[in-house]
């Protein structure tokens, strides 16, 4: 497609933004803030404190007694209510919007309440029990694959839903024609970029219509609006959606509001009033979405010169407990673009889905772009390393050549321009690479751990809504093949002939309504601010179609285009209306300044504002043929996006641009922290439509890479819970902490789209973490490298065996935690009681409830199984709960077993331990071991506290237990023996 | 002062950017809830609700505070600021506000409220921190879009040639 | 996440704020800043029944210098100990500590002794006041009574101050001719909880050293002027007696190396700034 003509007054320029002014004075609405009906009820969800377990009832009661609620749902209702969502996968994995039978993760929906207001609705969702019954769950990806693990669907049978094998070229000579085959397996993280505002939905069911009226802060792709509709079982169009102007931030996590669209849409037809919710920072981490952790075994065909011949590719992804629309997404946006930014003809990839009890992943900011390029980046760099090369000319040795494009990489990327090694040299040249060496061997000669990392990577936008086709067996594919990306955007000029434009980008506070006003303006020969541009989208009324959204870098060489043509069909019918007054034929037309004119003779032209007028204020003069009323919308899909063809391959995106960096990093001898001491990154996104936001978009994806590198992961615990539950645990980078990257530019024009742009957006998200990780590598020398290289995980690499304690004192006992949240202690205690008191106390119902601390009720069950109501915590932090505790293995008076757990609105835990009686002067030594689980809420949000918890309320229980049976008072503090002791003199 | 009962809503009244406000509050309700929802104001922006984000912080007669940490009832007779403060009466933007929009200090603009509030009363007394200094006092705040960078670069440039 | 009801009482004075603690009995609690306690309320990990608000009781929001004392009101924000004009002079070791304390706006509200009640083993003021061996003064409708710093944590978010009880004022002790004082820490973020804290005080004949964030209480070693190896095994037995524990941001060996390599750095530190 040829670069049009068009008068690039403000394109290409650092134009302010139009959005800013209302945003700077705290006047934005966002969607908290959009106006409800009177009446309009609240929503708190309950959500499982266990990654697994079967829902055995649930007791909604008490809840719904609580005067201001309205109504609880369960999962119940939920289903007797609508269907299952549909997904990609011919696969029996079920998910509706709360949990059916059983829970997979922690912080699923279990129960809705509504309520006259959040507070009250909080209030009731511990008043709702919940009896489960806890199974063992597969967290671990790669023991989720074994074949004793747990299963995350039954129906499936399997926790592997999916497996693909694909080969372009000839892998297998390849390698067989290598000097060396180099082979690593590296992990990604699971990290999202956690947008402040929340996701918000309002719905209101209109009975008499039998239509939902949603608003909410939804990001599209509209894709998944049949997927909510038909779970809801009415046609499209009674989902009426809509989206606000203003979001606070999206990177993709706002995808995953829907699930809860259609909670809120159930709920408010069951209570007959509009329901809104508004999700919580707690609920968001834990539960909103994650990128797909990845692990990947790789291998690459090598020549002794540096030359990749072929990759093979094992890619692992885990997608949690679910499979959301359109999951799998991220392991097959990248697939055109394998082989990343290097010529390499032969490749084969498994492509496998693993489903896990952990939150479901979906598309976040890099949409599995960082996870590919963690891989590739690492084994480029692990060749250089085996080969003695330096890094960037293994880079340069195998990157796509000059004056190639397009050009069609081995899974069928289709690059539209570029000059990879002309970026490369122009970054090591404008980045001073040669003195960053110099500074690394000062650094290193002076002792320090200096290092210096690359990567080059392709950034693609646009996606293809075909790219998910080839989890698709090819014959099956092709009976309903799909490809395209439909954008979608309306220029229209009122009677006035003030202009205004729509489109279908749903923004989150990128600046679109700036670049549409830019395109707009100089179509039309008008300034920015004298374009309206209104994005909020309405389904009932805005065009669009199923690629609507925001992600994938949709927008620069998407949403510009479709809004490029309206403006032009705008031009067009304004030239020829003004064409006859001005008697100069329409094409010949310019537009300038507010006017319409003939380039020969300035002087005859009619003002804008007239011109459009007329189609509105005297249609009867309008030309042969001429709809009145100017509003013209623009509609674009790219011919080259393509479905996958019968070798595989499938042009991905639309636009693929390229990234390269390089850095300079410290670590930090003493603390192991990574410490980015320059570092620089070169973009050539095609086109630059406004440098200013360009260079934003570049600082903000830096910035989460930053995250992802050295902060940001979602931990899990092996039993499944969650720990990452604040902002305190999940470390988004401060301004301390993100340095200022030095940014480079060159602009190759995209051939493919009429204003030559790509995506900017996301190339960081994938060169950044694996650049410093190469970094890293390279200052201390090693190859495995887990991300976010935290200064705990430098320091177990750098600082070697540890030293030992001094003279073979024998060091304190120190609770060794395993894995996860599994917490450990053991301790002795002394009682001034036989061994048979003790024992009869233990197993004495009255006896045991004044033992255990915050007891108000126990009861025997069963034979020694006792159910307890209890108050548990530390300093002010307090929880009750519902505890079932048995002894078994019981050898009287010796040792017995105690094993059970809790239950309460703080979390669940499952604890044993083991308890030793043995005779002693005068008393009974007690001595004790006990392994709790932990999950839920006080896990997620109190895991800096637990440790210490866990270790005071088993130091009391025991110090009661010493107290009850010596017959004295229970007392906090020390046992009263040592006060004794103390004062006889006998005791420091 | 008498004891508040929980269960009961008490009005509360504040000079809010200038105006008289009164609404009505249980004991419990946070600041952000109230000034969002009983009052209206679009500014005070609720992003964590644990005190890390920074996203609601207001300034309470004179205090930068987290919305989210207090309680509206604490508010009651006190004078309480918002970003909808800082532009002129007739929605002039103020030279702080303006070097946001030139340098692209914000994007979608969630935390910027609450960052703005923060600078305005950090400002007063640290009228030209170093770029050091500033990450500091910024170490408050988080921001998800920006990278920092254009708002490091808006204070700065602000703190050079403000003529206010 | 919204706190559950709870009843609200704003005091203007100690004495009113006892008997109301008295009268709230176990689960009353005081809230001056609520920068610890508001985000526990919010995550209903806490549920008082009553907030005894001491935030504008101005007979609690003073900094005052006396025998060989800084004395800090209940309702003392971080942020006035801050702007105190003597503080680098009189308290070398705090004015190095507080920048570490949170974020300049969880300093504008959050009050010295709230952080001494909230006792995480992470927090710098208590650090601060076991290394010094300030005290701390706590009321109640039975009476007054002063608690040496090292009686007064007793664990993980745990003290010795009973139900019943506030804590009335803080006394950190002044500097000392010929001392140094120095303080560091180690935090993923700025103004994050510390992996570890670590206060330093060096006299002409020994040295000081107060570690926070290893143990479940700031836990504090005094030997003589150690140099060298003998320095480096004495913060190694230091390191294995704290023991320190695991949890997703360091292991329990992470913060034992923390303290034998940052131990040395800021003794060393401590020793330079000897007046």
């Amino acid at each position: 497609m040829a670069d049009v003509a068009l008068g690039k007054k403000f394109l290409g320029q650092p134009v302010e933004r139009v959005e800013d002014e209302i945003l700077l004075m705290g006047k934005a609405q966002y969607s908290d803030h959009l106006p409800t009906r009177a009446g309009t009820q609240h929503a708190a969800i309950l959500r499982s404190p266990h990654a697994h377990a079967k829902i055995i009832s649930i007791d909604t009661t008490r809840a719904e007694n609580i005067p201001g609620v309205t109504a609880v749902m369960t999962g119940d209702d939920v289903k007797e209510m609508s269907e299952a969502f549909l997904i990609v996968l011919r696969q029996p994995i079920n998910q509706w919007a709360l949990a059916v039978e059983k829970v997979r993760y922690v912080g699923e929906p279990v129960a809705i309440v509504v309520a006259r207001n959040r507070y009250i609705a909080e209030d009731a969702l511990a008043e709702i029990d919940v009896t489960y019954e806890a199974m063992k769950p597969a967290v671990d990806q790669e023991e989720a694959i074994l074949d004793d693990a747990p299963i995350v669907h039954e129906a499936v049978g399997s926790n592997v839903v999916s497996t693909r094998d694909f080969t372009y070229g000839d892998p297998d000579d390849a390698f067989a024609a290598a000097d060396k085959v180099v082979k690593m397996k590296i992990r990604y993280p699971r990290n999202s970029q956690t947008p402040l505002e929340g996701f918000v939905v309002t719905a209101d069911y209109h009975q008499g219509e039998n239509l939902y009226d949603v608003a909410s802060n939804y990001q599209g792709p509209f894709t998944s609006h049949p997927v909510m509709s038909m779970a809801l079982r009415v046609k499209n169009s009674q989902l009426r959606m809509r989206t606000p102007q203003w979001s606070g931030g999206g990177f993709g996590i706002k995808v995953q509001i829907f699930p809860y669209v259609v909670l809120i849409c159930l709920a408010s037809k069951k209570v007959g009033k509009p329901v809104k919710w508004v999700e919580d920072k707690l609920e968001h981490l834990s539960a909103a979405a994650a990128a797909p952790n990845r692990l990947i075994k790789m291998e690459a065909a090598v020549k002794n010169d540096g030359t990749v011949t072929g990759f093979r590719f094992d890619q692992q992804d885990d997608y949690g407990a679910f499979l959301r629309a359109p999951m799998p997404g991220p392991l097959y946006r990248m697939h055109g673009i394998l082989t990343g930014a290097y010529d390499i003809k032969n490749l084969s990839v498994t492509n496998r889905v693993v489903m896990t009890n952990k939150c479901p992943s979906a598309m976040v900011r890099g949409f599995g772009g960082p996870q590919m390029y963690y891989g590739i980046e690492r084994i480029m760099h692990k060749v250089a390393t085996e080969l003695g090369m330096d890094p960037l000319d293994v880079i340069r040795k195998n990157l796509v050549p000059a004056g190639v494009f397009p050009y069609r990489a081995a899974a069928g990327a289709l690059i539209d321009s570029g000059d990879y090694p002309g970026a490369v040299e122009r970054a090591v040249k404008e980045g001073a690479l040669e003195d960053l060496k110099k500074r690394r061997d000062e650094m290193r000669a002076a002792g320090k751990k200096y290092g210096i990392g690359y990567a080059a990577i392709v950034e693609p936008a646009q996606s293809n809504m075909g790219y998910l086709s080839n989890i698709l067996p090819r014959d099956e594919r092709q009976r309903n093949p799909k490809g395209g990306a439909v954008a979608n955007a309306t220029v229209n000029v009122d009677p006035l002939g003030t202009v205004s434009v729509t489109a279908d980008s749903i923004p989150q506070g990128q600046g679109h309504m700036t670049i549409l006003s830019q395109i707009v303006a100089d179509v039309l020969g008008l300034t920015p601010d004298q374009i309206k541009v209104n994005l909020d989208f309405d389904t009932a009324k805005d065009a669009w179609s199923i690629a609507t959204g925001n992600y994938s870098s949709r927008f620069s060489s998407a949403t510009t285009v479709a809004c490029l043509k309206a403006a032009e069909k705008v031009k067009a019918k304004l030239a020829r209306i003004a064409s006859q007054t001005l008697n100069v034929p329409a094409d010949q037309l310019e537009f300038v300044d507010g006017k319409i004119r003939d380039p020969s003779n300035p002087e005859n032209g009619i003002n804008f504002y007239r011109a459009a007028g007329s189609a509105h204020w005297t249609p009867g003069n309008l030309p042969d043929e001429m709809e009145p009323c100017v509003r013209e919308t623009g509609s674009w899909s790219p011919p080259e996006l393509e479905s996958p063809n019968e070798k595989d391959q499938i042009n991905t995106s639309l636009t693929y641009g390229f990234v390269f960096d390089f850095c300079g990093i410290e670590v930090d001898e003493d603390t192991g922290e990574v410490k980015i001491d320059k570092y620089v990154t070169m973009h050539d996104s095609g086109t630059l439509l406004n440098p200013l936001l360009a260079d934003g978009q570049v600082h903000g994806a830096f910035a989460w890479a930053i995250g992802c590198a050295l902060y940001e992961e979602f931990v899990y615990g092996d039993d499944g819970s969650f720990l990452t539950g604040t902002f305190a645990d999940y470390l988004v980078p401060t301004a301390w902490e993100v340095p200022e990257p030095q940014i480079v530019h060159m602009e190759s024009p995209s051939m493919l789209t009429p204003l030559g742009a790509k995506g900017i957006a996301e190339g960081n998200c994938m060169s950044t973490p694996v650049c410093l990780a190469n970094a890293v590598a390279d200052a201390l020398d090693v190859e495995d490298i887990t991300l976010p290289m935290t200064p705990t995980r430098i320091s177990a690499m750098i600082h070697g065996e540890e030293k030992p304690p001094n003279n073979d004192k024998p060091a304190v006992t120190i609770p060794v935690k395993g894995e996860g949240n599994v917490l450990r202690g053991t301790g002795e205690t002394f009682v001034p009681a036989e061994p048979l008191e003790v024992w009869n106390t233990l197993l004495d119902p009255k006896a045991l409830a004044a033992v255990i601390p915050g007891c108000h009720a126990l009861d025997l069950i069963g034979d020694n199984s006792y159910e307890a109501d209890v108050s548990l915590g530390v300093g002010p932090v307090r929880g009750r709960f519902k505890a079932n505790v048995g002894l078994t293995e019981m050898v009287e008076p010796k040792k017995a077993t105690l094993s059970g757990g809790l239950i309460g609105p703080l979390g669940a835990s499952q604890g044993s331990g083991h308890v030793f009686l043995e005779a002693a002067d005068d008393g009974t030594k007690v001595s004790y071991d006990y392994a709790i689980e932990l999950t839920g809420t006080v896990a997620s949000v109190g895991g800096r506290l637990l440790e210490g918890a866990a270790k005071a309320l088993v130091k009391q229980f025991f110090q009661r237990l010493g107290a009850q049976v010596g017959g004295r008072p229970v007392s906090g503090g020390e046992p009263w023996w040592r006060n004794l002791l103390r004062s006889l003199g006998l005791l420091k | 002062m008498s004891k508040l009962n929980k269960d009961a809503r008490y009005p509360v009244t504040m000079t809010l950017n200038g105006e008289e406000v009164t609404g009505h509050a249980e004991p419990r309700m946070l600041l952000s809830d109230f000034l969002t929802h009983e009052i209206g104001i679009t500014s005070c922006h609720v992003g964590c609700e644990h005190g890390v984000c920074g996203a609601c912080t207001v300034i309470v007669d004179g205090t930068v505070m987290r919305g989210c940490l207090t309680l509206a009832v604490q508010a009651d007779g006190t004078t309480v600021e918002t970003a909808e403060s800082l532009a002129s009466k007739d929605g002039k933007l103020s030279e702080l506000q303006l070097a946001f929009k030139k340098h692209h200090g914000l994007q979608c603009g969630y935390c910027t409220t609450g960052i703005l509030m923060s600078l305005t009363a950090y400002l007063e007394e640290n009228p030209k921190p170093t770029e050091e200094e500033l990450r500091d006092m910024l170490s408050g705040h988080l921001c998800r879009c920006t990278g920092y960078v254009g708002i490091v670069k808006a204070v700065l440039d602000y703190c050079e040639n403000s003529t206010e | 996440m919204k706190p559950k009801a709870f009843d609200y009482l704003k005091v203007s004075s100690a004495e009113e704020a006892v008997v109301a603690l008295a009268q709230g009995g176990e689960d009353a609690r005081i809230i001056a800043g609520g920068l610890s306690l508001m985000p526990m309320l919010n995550f209903r990990l806490a549920e008082p029944s009553i907030l005894i608000d001491i935030s504008k009781v101005d007979s609690l929001n003073y900094i005052r210098e006396a025998d060989g004392h800084v004395e800090i009101g209940a309702a003392t924000r971080q942020a006035d100990l801050m702007r105190w004009d003597g503080l680098a002079d009189k308290l070398p070791l705090v004015n190095a500590a507080l920048p570490y304390v949170g974020h300049y706006q969880t300093r504008a509200k959050g009050t010295v002794c709230g952080s001494l009640s909230h006792a995480d083993p992470s927090s710098e003021l208590p650090l601060c006041l076991a290394v010094l061996e300030g005290e701390v003064d706590l009321q109640s409708t039975n009476g007054k009574r002063t608690i040496p710093a090292d009686q007064f944590q007793t664990g993980m978010l745990s003290t010795a101050k009973q139900a019943g009880e506030m804590i009335t004022a803080a006394r950190y002790p002044t500097a000392k001719d010929g001392c140094g004082y120095a303080f560091t820490e180690m935090a993923q973020r700025r103004g994050d909880f510390a992996i570890v804290a670590l206060a330093a005080i060096a006299s002409a004949k020994s040295i000081k050293l107060g570690i926070g964030g290893v143990a479940d209480r700031p836990t504090v070693r005094e030997w003589d002027l150690l140099e060298g190896d003998a320095l480096n095994n004495a913060l190694n037995e230091f390191a294995w007696d704290l023991g320190g524990y695991d949890d997703i941001h360091a292991t329990a060996r992470y913060r034992r190396e923390l303290v034998r390599r940052l131990g040395r750095r800021v003794i060393e530190e401590a020793k330079t700034c000897r007046s």
